[in-house]
């Protein structure tokens, strides 16, 4: 089990960071992903596999200031 | 502020000591003392940025560092801390985008930065190049300000050392304007956190 933005989630072997997005229908473009409390770069989703037991956080960047 | 406080020093005729006591009379105690020794770097100078900057420095923050790339225009005067009369100025030194690139260098000396962009862009590069930079530093910032009402929604997260005020949804647009209380109340909990941050090491959400 995973915990993404404090909800539990089936881990699986070979997640990825774009998958888990994909999977948890986060579409919006501007987000950081933090994975144990370490920043995950853009670049790397990927790449990047979720280990099992990651909590995860999701937060989306929304324009104005 | 260095120029304004002599102005009033020769006006009133009192010794710096004197005015800081004074300035600083119901702050909570011991707060200005940590505080002035503490170094702030505000990404944005605009409706965040600006606000987030005065609170600062009556909360006691002596030093900070703000980067911003834009002119002043009359359009920023409904929630921004400049007047009539600045239209047109630039709001600091012109940085651009690739000071995001460099932002491990220009913020360097800051203990927290707070991130006070406009564009969600920006905010993101911003986000992930001093979280990768400076893994140790706090960094307060902003999503979620647009439109009025829906003071609840507000709130402030804490993930790590990434602390971000707003209410995670309401995006600035043509139809979700950006207007003062909002905004203003945004700000001020990024500085209130500000704060928390400098005096404590934390935040308490």
């Amino acid at each position: 089990m995973i915990s993404v933005n404090e909800q539990p989630l089936a881990w699986r072997e070979n997640l990825s960071v774009s998958e888990l997005l994909k999977i948890c229908k986060y579409s919006f473009p501007l987000i950081i992903v933090k994975i144990n409390g370490e920043i995950v770069a853009k670049s790397e989703y990927e790449k990047f596999m979720v280990p099992d037991g990651a909590n995860v956080s999701v937060i989306h960047l929304m324009s104005g200031g | 502020m260095i120029m304004a406080e002599n102005t009033i020093f020769d006006i009133k005729n009192i010794s710096r000591s004197e005015f800081e006591t004074q300035f600083y009379k119901r702050n909570p105690p011991g707060s200005s003392g940590v505080l002035k020794t503490k170094t702030v770097a505000i990404a944005g100078a605009g409706g965040l940025g600006s606000n987030v900057a005065v609170a600062l420095v009556r909360a006691g923050v002596y030093n900070l560092i703000i980067a911003d790339f834009d002119r002043i225009e009359l359009s920023n005067l409904n929630r921004q801390q400049f007047c009539y009369e600045q239209t047109g100025r630039l709001k600091v030194a012109a940085l651009k985008e690739n000071l995001l690139k460099n932002t491990a260098a220009i913020f360097a000396e800051a203990d927290l930065l707070v991130e006070a962009f406009d564009r969600a862009e920006m905010k993101a590069m911003l986000i992930e190049a001093w979280c990768k930079a400076y893994p140790q530093k706090f960094i307060v910032a902003a999503s979620g300000l647009a439109g009025t009402g829906r003071c609840g929604l507000i709130k402030t997260s804490a993930y790590g050392r990434l602390i971000i005020c707003g209410d995670q949804q309401s995006e600035a647009s043509e139809a979700n304007g950006l207007i003062a209380p909002r905004v203003a109340m945004v700000a001020a909990m990024q500085a209130n956190c500000a704060v928390e941050i400098l005096l404590t090491g934390g935040v308490k959400v």
